[in-house]
Formats: C-alpha cells, structure tokens, sequence
C-alpha cells in the first residue's frame, strides 16, 4: 500500500511538470501563432480577436507565466487558422448570398 | 445582436453554409446593369410601401416612430455644424491662393452625385474623399485624416449642394473598371471577422431589424447620406470611417482607408443606388 501511495504522489508530481510550458515552449506556441496570423493578413483577413489573443500570449510571456502564454497562443493560432479558412472558403461562398 | 441574427451567424460559421442561399449563382458574369435593378428590385419588394427615394433615410425609413425622429431631427440637424465648417474650409484659399473648387468640376458645386468615378489613366476608383486629399496634397497642403471632422465637414458641404441629385455612378467600357466593380461586389458579399458576417448580412438580409437598440439600414442609398452625425460616435462621420467601423464590429481588423478595397466597394454600393437622391450630411442614431 506504502508503495502504491509513494508511486501515485510520484506519478502526479511527474504529470504536474510535464505540463507546465517553458519559455521555449511559449515562444514555439506564439511564433506558429504569428505565422498563421500573417497568412490572414496576405489574405486581407485578420481577426481583431487573433490580435487581442496574441497581445493577451504575449502579456504573460513578458510576465514569465509560460503556462498562460503557451494556452493564449494556442488560442490565438486557432483563430488564425479560423480566419484563413473563412478567407479560403469565401473566395467561392460568397455568390451564394448575392442578389440577384 | 438579435437572437436570430446571433444564432444564424453562429449556425453559418459552424456548419459552413450560408445562412441565406438564393438559388443560382449570378455572380459568374458581370452585368452592372442587371445587378443594379435585381438590387433595387430586391428591396422594394421587401418594403413594399417605402418610396424608393426613401430608402436614402436609412434607419428611419424603416419605421413610423423613427421617421418622426427623423424629421424632428432635419428641423436642427447635428450636422449644422460641420457643414458650416465644410463650406468655410471648401472656400478658404489654400496657402497658394487657390481653393478646393480649383480640383474640381463645376468649381466643386452639386457634383457629390459622380463621386466615385473610375480613373482611365490611374485605372482605379477615385473617391470624394481621396480627391479632396489629393487637392490638398496638389496645392501643398497635408492630407486630413479620411476618419476625422475635417473630412466629414468638407463632404457634408459638398453633399449638400448636390441634395436631391440623383446618384449618378458611371462604369466605363473599361475591363479595368468592371473589375473594379466586381472586387467591390465581392467585398460587400464576402463574410469576414469572427462574427463571420459580411456587409450583406446586416444591410441586405436584416435591414429594419435591430442589432441591440440599432435599426439596421437597407443597403440601398446607404451611401447617399454620407458624411452622417451618428448620435453613437457623438460626431460626423465619413464613408471612411462607417466602413472601418462596420469591419471592427464583426471583429475583422479593418483595412486602411481609401484601400482598394474600400474604393471598390463604394463605387459599387453607389453604382446599384443610382437614380436615388444624395441626401447628406444625414444623421443616424
């Protein structure tokens, strides 16, 4: 019993640090993010909302709460990524609402 | 937000659909002119009793109560002010000596009607507000801001001596110039920001009905009351800036003004209200 205690407090110290995000793992998450959020921008697409995202990554980064960036990041390329979709797909959908 | 539109909007971005499908496509070919009487058709149909030279009135041709408040509003319009100063500043010499009606045809008086027109030789569209930029610049004087007072006054006054003309956008024979209508087309129907909406789904599927305390206007004469005093910005305000505004409220970073984009699109939204009259300056809630 003794041993099933000391290796589940093991296990979930081990699960404890395995998500916490480092810098490195911050400034990944935001480069992807910015990447994608300059595609939108060729695209003439950009979200308001990718912009306060990357600001909010950023804001944490600079604050050194990794884990708040790498989430914020993480936000701010699926909004991205949302926004390159919608820019792709309205190249065509947008017929559909025209009066006509 | 109304619910419906709320949900419609979530619905269209969810499923990937649009939330309002007419049948076929039309937008393969471009005819202006077909365009323009579906578009005029489309919502005289829709509001049967309006006049059509009503639609110009936006919001407050929607209903009795907010045509009262219209009306009660023209007997001391809040755009007074700035077309006080439009007129001042359109007749005050520049430091050259000349003057804004020096840039313009007809000195500048009553032309409001045929702004924007397609520039041959730049081949792109030229707006009132980009010409009276590019007078200021052409007589030595720093360009205004396109989304400030100045701008607004010096449209308001140029509005309001063309009140009552007739919209009167020509499209040249001129591939360049179609396309330029067709990128405008395009952009009015094009849904954009998180909200996933486009200009059309405001003006063309919901006009008359609120989003929040707002009665959405037609689309049809929308332009025709620019500059406007808006009661929200507690000022007037430019085509420039109604444009960049409705892009921040979709949550889509606007665009810089007087970008093609934007161009494009005023010229077509003028373009399919032709033979409504300029009403502005105007006001709005």
């Amino acid at each position: 019993m003794r041993t099933i205690a000391i290796i589940a407090v093991l296990l979930i110290a081990n699960a404890g640090t395995a998500f916490a995000a480092s810098e490195a793992d911050y400034k990944a998450a935001y480069a992807t993010a910015e990447a994608a959020n300059k595609e939108a921008g060729t695209l003439r697409n950009q979200w308001t909302t990718t912009a306060s995202t990357l600001a909010a990554a950023k804001k944490a980064g600079d604050a050194g709460d990794f884990d708040t960036a790498v989430v914020q990041a993480r936000e701010a390329e699926a909004l991205a990524k949302a926004s390159i979709f919608q820019a792709n797909s309205e190249k065509q959908r947008w017929k559909d609402m025209e009066i006509h | 937000m109304t619910p419906r539109l709320a949900i419609r909007a979530a619905m269209a971005l969810a499923l990937g659909v649009p939330a309002f499908a007419p049948a076929a496509h039309a937008a393969e070919t471009i005819d202006p002119v077909a365009d323009k009487a579906a578009f005029q058709k489309f919502f005289t149909d829709k509001f049967p009793k309006l006049k059509r030279e009503d639609f110009v009135n936006g919001p407050y041709s929607m209903n009795e109560d907010l045509h009262k408040q219209w009306q009660e509003k023209e007997e001391f319009p809040p755009y007074e002010f700035s077309l006080e100063d439009g007129k001042q500043m359109f007749t005050t010499p520049f430091k050259n000596g000349k003057t804004y009606a020096d840039c313009f045809p007809n000195q500048g008086i009553g032309i409001r009607q045929n702004y924007p027109y397609f520039d041959e030789k730049e081949g792109k569209v030229v707006t009132l507000e980009l010409a009276l930029n590019r007078c200021r610049e052409a007589n030595g004087e720093a360009p205004i801001s396109y989304v400030k007072d100045e701008m607004a006054a010096l449209t308001a006054y140029m509005a309001f001596t063309s009140r009552g003309k007739p919209m009167d956008i020509k499209i040249p024979n001129d591939p360049r110039a179609l396309e330029a209508y067709r990128l405008g087309k395009e952009y009015f129907y094009t849904r954009r920001g998180q909200l996933n909406f486009s200009c059309a789904t405001c003006h063309v599927q919901s006009p008359g009905e609120r989003i929040r305390a707002e009665v959405l206007a037609p689309a049809l004469g929308i332009l025709n009351a620019m500059p406007i005093y808006r009661s929200e910005w507690s000022g007037m305000g430019t085509t420039s800036r109604r444009f960049i505004t409705c892009n921040s409220q979709t949550r889509a970073v606007p665009l810089n003004p007087q970008d093609d984009e934007y161009r494009n699109l005023e010229y077509y939204l003028s373009y399919v209200s032709n033979g409504l009259p300029i009403s502005g300056p105007g006001a709005r809630p």
